[in-house]
């Protein structure tokens, strides 16, 4: 799967702070252009949290079957054995319990990075995640800052239920205090969760257990280990000029397969992937819309109050005078999600559903 | 169960003793005579006496204990199967080992007493009277399973047995459980409800909350721990600074049971029903094991070695424990059970069969039952202005 086309200084950039050498953006497109190696999301992720690990004592890593199980994904594959049981912790299955005790280790200090073994579980802990962490800093006006990352499958799997497969990006990402990123590229992973992991303020790190086992290329830049994407930044993984298709997570593979569609008929997409959900490149949105004058928004998760609802209203508020057509929103059914395979395949965006809606906005459908 | 299969000509009740052949030819027998076997393990108990030993059984039931657990044991084996061949899809938590657990439990209670478990609810769902073809629809997903096709493994209901499910969420059953058996209390229906629960499951705070209240409130429920000494893949030990579950309840008393011991389990949950209808809420711990791992995802040998689970399946095996008490009574020979076994066979490899030529869901069943009253509002598929519909 090749997620990224084109890598370019214009796309979501890196921050001064990142970028320690010169050659940057010259190097990126060198080394894609020379046949860059190759990583999946599992091992991206996997070597964030080593290398993080390794550069501050005060990271440690807490969940169910991370340590001894080696990660029930495998993301936290040989970590045990490298940092020792003071560093990565099994725990029981409580997440209420060793949530909140991951929290108050951030409250004196420490790095979390707690884990969720999918993101559905972490209802059972959420008071701790928006009353105890997201809330902190601002309720002790800036004494108590919660340095913590949530992380974990998030979204719809294969076949695994009603109860296994909601998307939280949603709900997460309506709470001032916490931050939301949602990778999609073995890039993306790395950059993001180093940059969470160092960041002050708690982050929900949205992953998807679909795309683990997924390679992407990757620079040689990407593979340093002072390697950091910057939050609040969207990519744009294709560039266009007729209809801009605003996704994150696993649809982004989706909308970049609806964009090699439409352009067989004639329609360049331009395709963002979002990266952070909360805060959210407004800024890389309404440019990408005031350009394309076309909106389609792709999520997984349910449609009602959704991100692409935010995206919807974004530009609708700040760019409604440059839009062609009305607003497009593809996201799950409206339902919860159905354990047969026929009715599940109904129940989320397909690539088909991205390029119908696509049409509609360039008036190239019924 | 199934026990009108079992032939009835004869109901002659050979002394369990007898070791002389007869001249006429013996039947299996299905005498309903009292008879008295010992559980295996005395029963340990916290704060009440325990049950005696002597477990009233008669030739009927043990030939339907034997008879219900190799259904049970098939059942799962042909869903590892299926599994294998991606025909069920997801996650599959398999119950064998296990089954002495859900069959004991169904000869003490009615359908009267409610069950709810947690997710590895195949064979609780198949005691509860459910259906093979059913099963085997819904773990592929088709539209005769017992949940339409929409639940899934983890979902298996049959409310009109009082089984309510089937819960994906570790823990969740418990406070759901105590729940049912407020109702239970409420409407003075007389009857009792069985939560189950695992070992990974026995720290979850949610349980305790719920057997405070189950406790202040004198609810008829009993809460079954169904000991299977590995969360996932975190072994008793790593997970709870006190792994004697039966205690755990404090001031709530409890037993700790042979969970692979029918007979044990029968009388355990006899006991704790009269317990809860008058005392409230008391904690059965089922000593037990799975055969699998986890679930279908996980090998289940990385965090236990292959010597103990087959140490287990040697001495302590559920379903041969039963064999050897049938063959000892006299009751039937090894040949009979073989052949029942092989019928069992040929009945779960039937619905198997069946359920692989039942059709999918329709597309518009994506919409039903999201609600019992939907009020004329709509619901909305990926793309909302290609699919909706009016729930109605």
């Amino acid at each position: 799967m090749w997620g990224i086309v084109r890598q370019r200084a214009v796309d979501g950039g890196f921050s001064a702070s990142s970028l320690r050498r010169t050659r940057s953006a010259l190097v990126s497109a060198r080394s894609y252009a020379a046949g860059s190696k190759e990583m999946t999301v599992r091992d991206a992720l996997n070597s964030a949290i080593d290398e993080e690990m390794s550069a501050d004592p005060k990271v440690f890593v807490m969940g169910e079957e991370v340590g001894q199980y080696q990660g029930a994904y495998k993301i936290t594959k040989g970590l045990l054995e490298k940092y020792g049981p003071e560093r990565v912790y099994d725990t029981p299955i409580t997440e209420a319990g060793f949530t909140g005790i991951g929290v108050g280790a951030a409250y004196a200090g420490l790095k979390p990075v707690v884990e969720f073994m999918t993101f559905n579980f972490s209802m059972q802990a959420i008071d701790h995640i928006i009353n105890s962490a997201a809330k902190s800093n601002y309720m002790s006006a800036g004494q108590i800052n919660v340095p913590i990352v949530f992380r974990g499958p998030n979204g719809a799997a294969a076949g695994v239920g009603a109860q296994h497969s909601q998307c939280y990006a949603a709900w997460y990402a309506s709470v001032p205090g916490l931050k939301v990123l949602a990778p999609y590229s073995a890039e993306d992973a790395r950059g993001l969760l180093k940059a969470a992991i160092r960041d002050p303020d708690p982050v929900v790190f949205l992953e998807n257990e679909l795309l683990y086992g997924e390679s992407f290329p990757i620079s040689e830049e990407a593979l340093d280990s002072s390697f950091c994407l910057p939050i609040g930044k969207a990519k744009i993984e294709r560039e266009g000029k007729d209809v801009t298709i605003i996704t994150f997570s696993k649809m982004v593979g989706f909308a970049l397969k609806a964009a090699e569609k439409l352009a067989e008929e004639g329609i360049s997409a331009e395709v963002i992937n979002l990266r952070s959900i909360r805060p959210l490149d407004r800024a890389t949105i309404n440019a990408s819309v005031r350009k394309t004058s076309r909106l389609v928004t792709v999520e997984e998760g349910f449609p009602q109050h959704g991100v692409c609802a935010e995206i919807c209203a974004s530009v609708v508020e700040e760019s409604f005078s440059y839009l062609d057509a009305p607003v497009e929103r593809i996201a799950g059914a409206d339902v919860p999600m159905p354990y047969a395979a026929n009715l599940e395949r109904l129940a989320l965006p397909q690539v088909e559903d991205i390029v119908r809606a696509a049409k509609r906005a360039c008036f190239r459908s019924k | 169960m199934a026990l009108s299969r079992l032939s009835s000509r004869s109901t002659t009740l050979l002394h369990p003793l007898a070791t002389t052949s007869l001249l006429r030819r013996r039947h299996i027998s299905t005498d309903t005579t009292p008879l008295t076997v010992e559980t295996s393990l005395p029963f340990t108990s916290h704060l009440i006496s325990p049950p005696s030993r002597s477990v009233s059984t008669s030739s009927q039931e043990l030939l339907s204990f034997f008879h219900d657990m190799a259904l049970m044991r098939r059942m799962e084996i042909a869903a590892d199967s299926l599994y294998k061949a991606k025909l069920i899809r997801g996650f599959c938590h398999l119950y064998d080992g296990q089954e002495a657990v859900a069959i004991g439990m169904e000869a003490a209670i009615t359908k009267k007493d409610a069950i709810i478990t947690s997710y590895r609810d195949h064979c609780t769902f198949l005691g509860r009277g459910g259906g093979l073809y059913e099963a085997f629809s819904e773990l592929m997903g088709r539209k005769t399973g017992c949940s339409n096709g929409k639940g899934g493994s983890m979902h298996f209901y049959k409310k009109d047995a009082s089984f309510y499910g089937g819960h994906g969420i570790v823990g969740a059953q418990a406070p759901l459980g105590c729940g049912l058996a407020f109702a239970q209390k409420y409407l003075k229906d007389e009857a009792v409800t069985f939560t189950l629960y695992g070992d990974g499951a026995a720290n979850q705070g949610q349980l305790f909350e719920a057997l405070n209240i189950a406790a202040l409130w004198d609810l008829p429920a009993v809460l079954v721990c169904e000991n299977n000494h590995y969360g996932m893949g975190t072994a008793e030990w790593r997970s709870a600074k006190s792994p004697a579950y039966f205690k755990r309840g404090d001031y709530v008393p409890g037993l700790k049971v042979d969970g692979m011991d029918a007979l044990a389990v029968k009388q355990a949950c006899k006991f704790a029903k009269e317990h809860a209808l008058k005392n409230g809420p008391i904690i059965l711990e089922m000593d037990t094991y799975r055969y699998h791992g986890h679930s279908m995802s996980d090998p289940g040998s990385t965090y236990r070695t292959r010597d103990e689970i087959s140490g287990v399946r040697q001495v302590r095996d559920p379903i041969d424990r039963v064999r050897k008490l049938i063959i000892s009574h006299d009751i039937a020979t090894e040949k009979e059970l073989k052949d029942m076994e092989k019928e069992v066979r040929k009945e779960v490899d039937e619905a198997v069969a069946q359920a692989k030529e039942s059709p999918i869901p329709e597309p518009s069943e994506l919409f039903t039952n999201i609600y019992v009253k939907g009020f004329g509002s709509e619901s909305f598929g990926a793309d909302r202005k290609e699919l909706r519909a009016t729930l109605p």
